[in-house]
């Protein structure tokens, strides 16, 4: 059966793809960002998983405002990034595993969670960032990914406890597939930022600190807070922290943190990574 | 049932009024995804902008490249985040365009956040 090793997070902002591409990994400016990725990566090397779940949400590439899909799954054989009008490179395309999405669209949607289904599918950075930033080789170790979509984009978006409930369904989903394979969620986005209105830049260090403790053990936390209280708290595309909610969810046994880091500023956010382990 | 819709200050949530309202605006700048689009537009904005549709008010705002004009136009700051990315700003010079600052003083505030 398939087995939900552990939970990632991290931050998604496009400039940290650009700095990928301009290898700035000793930056001093960048140089406290990537530092918090090789005991991550270390992790993994040693968990090695098969299939990375990477929950984000599309900021224009694959969907319009003329479809917008509250959840949407991809279920093609692999996923490529694209143009996104401002200079993040192509990369290497990612493996999917069109038959385990299926599983997992079959089961959601059992489970009422109607979710669009994708068999083309473009990424941006909200997805190649991470895969990026966890597995810099992912195109020779040729891990398979799912992309997992949930509307930040436009109000109304989904409810922190929405998006935890969906998560709870997506572990069980994981959890009931028939092969050995090992599974890792990433949850990614956040923290707090603000990019438009008068209110750009607002960071909220306080609120992040007790995101990154209490996703660990207590996320339920968050459940009643409304999307306008995520604003509020963490600025207007903090609201991201609904992607690392439901990544929570889906994390179904005793959750150790292995790894965290924290660090404001890049670009305009505040960037927080986690590494929490499932144990059976 | 009803929920809080009161506004925060500084901030526009971009829901189904804002969504409408902006429509052309971000379809136009949902185009610059593609490097032909965007050459097309600065080889000619005012064509460019007439071919989505753009009311008076989003067209001043695009030539005036004025941020808090466009968002009050129904501009979605994400697919603004195309435009300013052709003129080679990023999220810095778009955030201290909007706060009135210098991107150097919006740099700065970022950076103290974190202390």
């Amino acid at each position: 059966m398939a087995r939900i090793v552990g939970g990632l997070t991290t931050s998604h902002i496009p400039a940290i793809g650009n700095a990928i591409a301009r290898k700035m990994f000793e930056d001093p400016y960048w140089k406290p960002f990537f530092d918090g990725y090789p005991p991550v990566r270390e992790w993994l090397d040693e968990v090695k998983p098969d299939v990375a779940v990477v929950i984000y949400n599309d900021h224009g590439l694959n969907f319009f405002l003329d479809k917008q899909p509250t959840f949407a799954i991809g279920a093609a054989p692999e996923y490529r990034n694209d143009d996104e009008g401002w200079g993040i490179p192509t990369i290497a395309p990612f493996k999917g595993d069109p038959a385990f999405s299926w599983h997992l669209i079959d089961n959601l949607v059992h489970d009422d969670f109607d979710l669009v289904t994708c068999q083309e599918m473009l990424v941006d950075h909200g997805f190649t960032v991470p895969m990026q930033l966890f597995w810099p080789n992912y195109a020779d170790i040729g891990i398979k990914t799912v992309p997992l979509v949930i509307n930040t984009v436009q109000h109304p978006l989904p409810s922190p406890r929405r998006c935890y409930n969906l998560g709870k369904s997506l572990g069980k989903a994981i959890e009931s597939y028939p092969e050995d394979l090992k599974v890792v969620i990433l949850g990614t986005g956040g923290l707090s930022h603000q990019l438009d209105g008068q209110r750009a830049g607002f960071i909220n260090k306080t609120f992040d600190r007790m995101c990154m403790e209490k996703i660990v053990d207590d996320p339920e936390h968050f459940l009643d807070m409304s999307i306008r209280d995520l604003v509020v708290e963490a600025g207007a595309q903090g609201a991201e922290f609904i992607l690392w909610l439901a990544m929570r969810g889906a994390l179904t046994g005793k959750v150790t943190a292995r790894h965290s880091n924290y660090h404001i500023p890049i670009s305009n956010t505040a960037s927080g990574l986690l590494c929490l382990e499932n144990a059976a | 049932m009803t929920h809080n819709k009161e506004p925060i200050p500084g901030t526009v949530m971009f829901d189904g009024t804002q969504a409408m309202k902006g429509y052309a605006l971000n379809k136009m700048c949902y185009s610059f995804n593609n490097k032909q689009n965007r050459e097309e537009f600065l080889a000619d904005e005012e064509a460019y902008m007439d071919k989505y549709g753009l009311n008076d008010e989003q067209k001043q705002a695009v030539r005036d490249k004025v941020v808090l004009d466009l968002i009050a136009a129904g501009g979605n700051i994400y697919y603004l985040a195309k435009f300013a990315g052709m003129y080679g700003l990023n999220v810095q010079d778009v955030g201290a365009q909007q706060t009135g600052m210098s991107v150097e003083d919006f740099k700065e505030k970022l950076r103290r956040a974190g202390e």
